[in-house]
This record gives structure tokens, sequence and C-alpha cells, in this order.
């Protein structure tokens, strides 16, 4: 045995370590960085749906009927797999419309019924009941054993004073209210509580495992050892098998637990309120679709190595057997692993309270916004406290359900716990919460479901429920005579709980189940059919079922009627707080774009927003009698949301042409922008460029009008200088037409203008030509050229053989100009290759330095300083690298390597061809 | 004694009109073929008048313009800037650096003689 003390000081220090975590979460949330906005926290959180069920149960259930635990987990596992489809749509729709549970839900769905809502509401509480005293008869087992003393039968019933569970329903009760109901504020989302619940899921499923590699590798040599010494004891053959008792296997029946497990896992309060409440991005669900089923099929890997090493371990047959169902806590301790024991035990716990915790804040919800508050908004004493802030009283009336939803648990278990197994009550449950299904599932798709429909349903439903499930579990725990289950009530056969009708070969849950679901059906699906949704059932139709259809601002608004602005902000205040309300109004001002409350127009949008955040604190049914409480409101006709669904519709193309404008728009504006831009800069080169021209043309010109005013006022001039003077006047008159021609000749290429007359041009013809032409000039500056040529001729090139030469020309007049005045050398020589022909001009000059390299093939801009700077335009190499780069070529200067400047180009054998069709928009 | 001009100008053929003008005019003719040499020549020589170029190698007339007039011993220094750059911002710009006359390219051979004699005039 462990001692008391320790086991109660472990599991409060867990609780306390676990509300760390929550207040934590809360922090974080009320800092803006949330502690939950993960997809595996939010995958983790699903884990809820692993109660103490399936951590005690599940080993018990193993232990009697083999596989049959397994269909529990498979519904849920197809659930997520095939229904994720369906689970977006209901998390879409609860964004949208601020759905605070599963009874506001459908609720809401057929027209915000406040009746709808209550009866949901009934159906899960009373449905939730015995799920709740599972938990607390599986904690209170699993302490008394721990803490039993060995030998020793079980204690039989006792007082409730001296009763564990009674006390672990109390602290859970209190957790529960910090944890989910410490905010005055009701409608933010319990972000606290929910990474509480991942980190339970983690440590339920760590505890979990650590048992059953205990048992598996720890009291047996492996899973091989384990089931072959099971399979050589014969009591344990069946559990082997599917089909336990022999008879074939029970297909109606694992379908119908997979098909009840399906439905819970969307339906279940805590599932809901994890899944869909508590989602904080549609896009987690992308990620929880395949962990949480990894989830299920982790935490149930060892369900069946734990019952049968349990059923091997204590032996069938022994004075004392032990519960299968506490298999995970004894086969520890009876090893002599208190340790162990006692961490499966706070597993245990964790698997309960975090059940515990989110059913009870999803219950709790839904008896305060459905059931109370609907009552109180009847009384006129509750009106004429107008003014007052409610928000507190929510918060009370929400405090006040846990307590009672808790005690309720407490009650049921005191009363009829003994009776029932673990995995019984739960499965009454899941069918309870499988009633929701019809009403939920074809309003989603079905916009012809109405409120009677869903009502009649849901009713029937429940009340066979009850009557084919629940009150045959009552009688089995001994509260009812069991005559009526074997004998029918008031004798009548037909009428006998378990067969009824005379339905027989069914299991219980089975022909539960299927009686049950086919009234809720029939009676939904018949009475809608029989009459028309009302306006406001079709309004909220269309909004569920065509969700994805409309975003935020687009969709219709189904309100006709007057309101006050000032009516609304009280009414807001009175049930959000007064700085929340005013928050609200603020931004909801802002959005649309008036700068204050007071300038807001009472619209249906502005109605709607109201009722919306309502209904996020205190459900959609009573948000809706509080917002028609203070506006006077005209009836909603079929015709009417016809109406406005076409007026909206129309918006919306309206709107969706004018977004598709404005676009266009912009992408044309931007457009504009970028040509203006290039505009302007180009108006910016052309703009430099006329000021190089100009004055380079003024630089001549100054020179030619002061040297002929000098002769001219001078008559007396002596000959020699007239003559002097002249010939500088004819010098700067020559390069002044030099640069004009030049000028027009860089423009033309420039522009696309220039003629280009391409023939078959041999390169080392031209070059001797060139030479030909320049050798005067070489020779009076007294300067050396070579010409090297290939050994073996080079193919011809296709080009304008004139325009080509005006690019060697210019090459070697730029070289003469630079070589020393004696001594010069200038070397040509012409290398080809695949691609093309390299022609390169080395002088023996001062070479380019390195600051003006990136400059020569500027305009205007010239190489050597101002005294050795020879005449010449700064035109010639641009227009030679204009020239070569038309044929497809390049021009560039070698990098300094030796002596002097060398400049070369490279023209490819297969030249560009547009040389003859002279390209326009060839700008610089 | 006669006054001293100097030419300072990149364009030969420039230079050699302005100094046969200047020494027609009967000045003493100093001529400076980049901005650095235009300078050192102010310095060392101190003419009374400066024909200054803007577009020159090394320094341009502005720097050239602005050196001479954050030097207090170069006060008396007079500037004629020239340029072929008629644009109304380069007038401005020269004035603001401190030129005290600005002519633009090409210039009437006689407004310039004019020019130089009535800016020396205003100096004795």
């Amino acid at each position: 045995m462990i001692a008391p003390a320790l086991v109660i000081g472990a599991s409060l220090a867990y609780l306390l370590g676990l509300f760390a975590m929550a207040w934590h979460g809360d922090r974080r949330a009320a800092q803006g960085r949330s502690l939950i906005d993960s997809s595996w926290v939010y995958a983790l959180s699903l884990g809820v749906y692993c109660t103490a069920w399936t951590y005690f149960g599940s080993v018990g259930r193993a232990a009697s009927s083999g596989v049959w635990f397994l269909p529990i987990y498979l519904g849920p596992t197809l659930a997520m797999v095939l229904g994720w489809m369906v689970l977006r749509k209901m998390i879409r729709i609860a964004k949208t419309l601020r759905i605070t549970s599963i009874a506001d839900f459908i609720g809401s769905r057929y027209g915000k019924s406040p009746l709808l809502a209550g009866l949901v509401t009934l159906i899960a509480v009373v449905g939730i009941v015995p799920y709740i005293a599972l938990q607390l008869k599986a904690v209170s087992a699993g302490y008394g054993l721990l803490t039993a003393v060995p030998g020793t039968a079980p204690a039989g019933p006792v007082h409730w004073l001296r009763d564990s569970a009674f006390y672990v329903a109390l602290v859970l009760a209190g957790f529960t209210m910090v944890f989910g109901a410490r905010h005055l504020d009701a409608t933010e989302r319990h972000e606290g509580m929910v990474a509480a619940i991942a980190v339970e899921s983690v440590v339920k499923l760590v505890a979990f495992l650590a048992v059953g590699l205990f048992v598996v590798y720890g009291l047996f040599d492996g899973l091989a050892d384990l089931f072959a010494r099971a399979r050589a004891v014969p009591a344990l053959h069946s559990l082997l098998r599917l089909e336990p008792g022999g008879a074939g296997f029970a297909w109606t029946q694992w379908f119908a637990l997979m098909g009840v497990s399906m439905l819970s896992v969307l339906f279940l309060p805590r599932q809901f309120q994890v899944m869909v409440v508590e989602n904080v991005r549609e896009s987690h669900l992308r990620r929880a679709v395949w962990v949480f089923p990894l989830y299920l099929l982790l935490i149930n890997l060892f369900v069946l190595p734990i019952a049968l090493g349990g059923l091997l371990y204590f032996g069938a047959g022994t004075t004392h057997p032990m519960d299968p169902e506490n298999f995970v806590l004894s086969l520890p301790l009876a090893a002599g692993q208190p340790g162990l024991a006692l961490f499966a035990f706070i597993g245990g716990l964790s698997a309960a309270t975090g059940m515990v915790i989110v059913e009870t804040i999803a219950v709790s919800t839904m008896v305060s916004n459905e059931l109370v508050l609907p009552l109180l908004l009847r009384s006129r004493h509750f009106h004429g406290g107008a003014g007052h802030d409610l928000s507190r009283l929510l918060l009370s009336i929400r405090r006040a359900a846990i307590l009672g939803v808790l005690v309720l648990g407490y009650v049921y278990f005191h009363l009829a716990g003994e009776a029932y197994a673990l995995v019984s009550i739960g499965l009454i449950s899941f069918a309870a919460v499988a009633q929701f299904a019809p009403a939920a599932l074809l309003g989603l798709y079905w916009k012809g479901g109405t409120r009677l429909g869903a009502l009649t349903g849901l009713a029937a439903g429940f009340l066979l429920w009850a009557y084919t499930l629940m009150l045959p579990s009552m009688a089995r725990s001994g509260w009812l005579g069991a005559d009526f289950l074997t004998l029918g009530p008031g004798g009548i056969a037909l009428l006998r709980p378990e067969q009824f009708l005379g339905l027989q070969g069914l299991d219980g849950l089975t022909h539960a189940l299927f009686w049950s679901l086919l009234a809720n059906v029939g009676a939904y699906v018949g009475l809608s059919l029989w009459r028309a949704p009302s306006g406001r059932e079709a309004s909220q139709a269309l909004l569920f079922v065509d969700v994805f259809q409309r975003t935020a601002t687009s969709s219709p608004v189904f309100w006709r009627g007057r309101a006050s602005v000032p009516d609304l902000l009280r009414l807001c205040e009175r049930f959000l707080g007064a700085s929340k309300a005013r928050m609200l109004f603020e931004s909801y001002s802002r959005q649309a774009g008036v700068a204050r409350i007071g300038e807001l127009l009472p619209d249906a949008r502005l109605v709607q927003f109201v009722e919306t955040q309502l209904a996020g604190a205190v459900g959609s049914a009573s948000a809706r009698v509080l917002v028609a409480s203070v506006a006077e409101e005209e009836v909603l006709t079929p015709d009417d949301v016809l109406r406005i669904l076409d007026e909206a519709s129309q918006v919306r193309a309206y709107s969706r042409e004018l977004e598709e404008k404005s676009q266009s728009l912009q992408q044309a504006t931007a457009e504009l922008r970028q040509a203006n831009e290039q505009l302007k800069s180009l108006d910016r080169l052309k703009d430099d460029f006329m000021s190089s021209v100009t004055h380079e043309l003024r630089t001549p010109l100054t020179s030619i009008r002061a040297l002929a005013e000098l002769m001219r006022d001078d008559a007396d001039m002596p000959p020699a200088q007239r003559q002097h003077f002249t010939g500088l006047i004819v010098a700067e008159a020559e390069r002044l037409s030099r640069l004009v021609n030049q000028v027009l000749d860089l423009a033309k290429i420039e522009s696309g203008h220039a003629e280009w007359h391409n023939t078959e041009v041999d390169m080392a013809t031209l070059l001797g030509r060139a030479l030909d032409t320049t050798a005067e000039m070489f020779h009076a500056r007294q300067c050396a050229v070579a010409l090297r040529l290939p050994p073996a001729p080079l193919p011809v090139l296709r080009a304008d053989p004139d325009r080509l030469l005006q690019v060697v020309l210019n090459l070697l007049s730029n070289a003469a100009k630079f070589v020393p005045v004696s001594g010069g050398r200038v070397e040509v020589s012409l290398q080809g290759d695949v691609s093309g022909l390299t022609v390169q001009v080395q002088d023996n000059g001062p070479g380019v330095p390195a600051e003006q390299q990136a400059l020569i093939f500027e305009r205007f801009r010239q190489g050597g300083d101002g005294i050795s700077r020879p005449q010449g335009t700064g035109l010639g190499l641009p227009i030679s690298r204009q020239i070569v780069e038309h044929f497809g070529g390049r021009l560039w200067l070698e990098p300094a390597g030796g002596q002097g400047a060398c400049l070369s180009f490279h023209l490819p054998w297969s030249a560009a061809e547009p040389a003859t069709d002279n390209p326009r928009g060839n700008m610089p | 004694m006669s006054r001293t001009i100097l030419v300072a100008d990149d364009e030969p053929n420039i230079v050699i009109s302005l100094e046969y003008l200047m020494q027609r005019e009967g000045y003493t003719v100093l001529v400076a073929r980049d901005g650095q040499e235009a300078l050192d020549m102010i310095e060392r020589d101190r003419p009374d008048l400066v024909l200054l170029d803007v577009m020159m190698p090394k320094k341009s007339g502005f720097e050239v313009c602005q050196a001479v007039r954050a030097s207090p011993a170069l006060q008396a220094t007079q500037i004629l800037m020239l340029t072929a750059k008629g644009r109304d911002t380069d007038v401005a710009k020269g004035l603001a650096l401190g030129a005290d006359a600005y002519m633009t390219k090409p210039f009437s051979t006689r407004e310039l003689a004019q020019k130089v004699a009535e800016m020396l005039a205003t100096r004795p």
C-alpha cells in the first residue's frame, strides 16, 4: 500500500502544477502571445476524449471480451479521417456566429430557438451525469486500491461524508471553477484550460505507456512471451478471437459501437468545446486529423497486453480476484513498484480531471446560457434591474452550474455506481449524445430542416433513449423493480424496454440506438417536410448551410425593425461590462468609418453586430431575446429572407465588380508610374546629353569667334599671326563639323534609323584596308604598325563593311593619339574561334588609368589629361561600341596587363540578322 | 605697373585667343592649363584677375573659386568665370561661390575686354 497522505499530496501537487500551466496560458493569452496557437496543442487537447474510462475501462473490457474495446476508438479515427470537412464547417460557423456550445449550435441553427437549446442542454446534462460519475468512481476506486492494506477485501458502501469520491468531486468542482469560470468576461475562450488539457493528454499517455512497457517487458519477456503464455491458458483463448462468445462475429454491435463513438467525438459537449469553440485557427485541423487518431492508436497499444498480463499474473480463480479495470494500478503495485503505481494513478487522475473540467465547463455554459438565463429574462424583476452589470451574475450562475453538475455526478455515483462497469456507463452517455446528430448534421447540409422537426426528433429520441437504455440500467442497479424489463410495463410484452415492439436479437446498446435514432430522424425529417421553415429559421439555415459562400462583410443581415444606438450600447454594457462594450462599439465605429459612437446609424448591421457579440456571452437564443427586448422588430417572413438574400447577392456582385475595377486601376496606376519613371530617367539622360553636346559645340565656337574677332579688330595684325589664327579657325571648324556628324550618327544608330548595308565581310581584308588608310597618319607620328593574322583564313562575316571599317579606324586613331612621340608601336591582331572572331588593337602609350577605365565608353569622355589630351569629340568609342553591339558582338578594354592600352572587339559568326530591318526603340 | 591677368583654360585655342586679347589690352598674361595649376599660380603670382574656365581637369573652376575665396590672403583676386555651360543654375552657382562676374562661351572679345577693364577699375 501507499500512504494516503502521499497519494493525496501527489495528486494535489499535480493539480496545482496543472493550474500553474493554465494560469501561464491565460497570462500569455492576455499578452496576445497565445500559448495554444499551435496545431500540436490543438491536436493534443482533442485527447480529452480519452477519459478514465479509456484509462481503466478499456483494460477491463479487454479482459472480459478481447478486442471489443476497440470500436470506441475506431469510430473517432474514422470521424476525423472522413468527417474533417463536417468539422471544418462546424468550426467556421461557430467562429462566424460566436457559438458557445453544442446546445447553442443546434438552437441557433433552428431560428435561435431557446426551447431547442434548452432541450439539448437538458439531454446533455442527463446524459453526461453518469459519465462524470464514472470519472469519480475511477479516481476513488484507484485511490482505494493504492491505499488499501493488501489482503483485505475492498470496503463496502460507505457514508458519503467518509467517501473519498465526494471529496474528489468537491476538489474537481473547485478546480473547474478556477479553470473555466474565473474571468468575468465569459466570451473569451479558455486558453489556459486548453493548454492544461494538452498537458494532461501527454501525462496520461506517458503514464499508460509506462505501465504497458512495464507489464510487457518487466513482468513478461516481451509481447511474444506474453501472447504465447496467454495461448497456453484455455480460459484466455476467447480474448484473442474476434467472436468472444463463439457465436460468430456480432457485426451489428461492432458497427453500432463505432457509429455511436463517431457521433460522440463530434457532439459530446467537451469534444465540441475543444474542437470547435476553443479552436484558434481552422488550419490547425489539418494536423489534428492525423495526430488525434495516432494518439488514440498509441493509448490503445498496450490495452490487450495489460489485460492479458493481469489475468495471467493474478491467475484466474484466486480468492480475491482483482478487478481488471484496476490492472493498470494493481499490476505495478503487486509487482512491488509503488512508484510506478502512483505515476499510473496520476495518469488516471489526469484522464479523469481533464474530462471533468472540460465537460463541466461546457455543460455549465449550456446550463447558464440556455436554461437559467432564458428563465431569468422572462421574469419582470430582471428587466427592472436594467443598467446593472450582469456579467458577474452570469459568472455566478456558471459556477453554481459547475458545482451542481459535479454534485449530480456524485449522487449518481453514490446510488448507482457499483452496479455498472465503467464502459457501460460511458456508452449510456454516448447514446444520449448521439441524439444530437440528426439535428446538427442534417442541419449543416439541408436548409429544409425546421425547429419543429428538430425539437420533436430530439424529444422522441431522448425519450426512447431513456426508456430503452437508461431505465434498464437503473433497474439493474436496483432502483426499480426489474419486472417491467422482463414482462413489460403493465404486462404488455410489446413495450418491454429491451425488446421494444418485439425487436430481439440485438444487444442493449444497439437496440436503444436503433429505436431512438429511428424515431429521431423520422420525426425530424417528417415534420420538417410537413411544414416549411419560418423566416427566421430559413435565414439561420442559410447562414449555416452556405457558410463557406460568404465573408463577414458580404453576408446578408436578416433583420427588419428600428433600434437606438444608446439602447444597444447599454445592453452590451450590462452583459459584457462597460469597458468591453465601449471598446467593441468604438472598433465597430472605426470599421464603419464613423468618428464617434454617437454618429453610428442603428441599422440592421449594427443590430446584428450587437447580437453576435452578446451571443458569444449568453448564447444565440438569449441574445436574440435581449436584442428583441430593446428594439422594435418586424416579423421576418420567408419572403423577406428571400428578398434580403437577393439584395445581399446583388451587393456582393457589385462589390466584387468594384474590387476588380479598383484592382485593375491600381495595376494601371502602377504601370503608369513605372512608365513615367522610365520617361523621367530618359529625359534626364537626354538633358545630360544635350548639355554635353552644347558644351562640346560651344568650345570650338568660342575659339572660332574669338580668333575671328581678334583679326577683325586688328587690321594691322602681322600676316604670320593672321595665318596662324586662320589655320586655327579652320581646324576648329573641322572639329565642329566632325562633332555634328558624329552626334547625328550616334543618334541615328541609337534610334534605329541608321542604314546598314550588309554584305559578306572578310575581316583580314578589312584590317588591311584600314591600315592602308591610316598608314600616312602613323608615318607622320613615326609609329610602327604590325598586323598579325591567323595562319588559316577565317570564314566571312555578314555585316556592314563600312561600319566595321569605321570601328577599326576609330580604334587605330585612338591608338595613334596616345603612342609616345617617338618609338610608338601599334599592334593589330585577328583571331578566330568557334563562336566568332576577335580583333585586338594594342598600343604602347600610357594606358588607361584605373579611374578612367569605366568612363572611356561614355559620351564626351576622353582619355588623357588636359595637356596630353588629343583632339577628339569623345564620341568615337561610344559609336564603335554601338556598331559592334548591333552585330551581336561586344567591345571592351582589356584589363591592364602590360604596357599601353588594348582595346578588343568580338563579333559572332552568326551575326544578329535584324541588321537589315533597322530595329526601333533601341534606347540608350 | 601693368595689371596681371591669369588665363585658366584647358582648350589650347581658347588660351591662345585670350592670351592675345589680354596682351593687346596691355595686361601681363599668365596661363594655367588646369585647375590645380591655376590655384598654384594664383597663390604664387597673385594675379589681379583670373579668367577662369569651369570645366577643367584636376580641379574645376568652381573648386578653384571656392578655394580662393576661402583664403584671406587672396581676397583681392578678382574672378571672372567663363563657361560653355550656359544654364542659369551654373551662373548662379558660380556667383554664389564668390565669382565677381560671369560670361558664357562663346563670348564677344570686345565685351570681355570691357568687362575686365571695368572690374579692374573698381580696384585701384
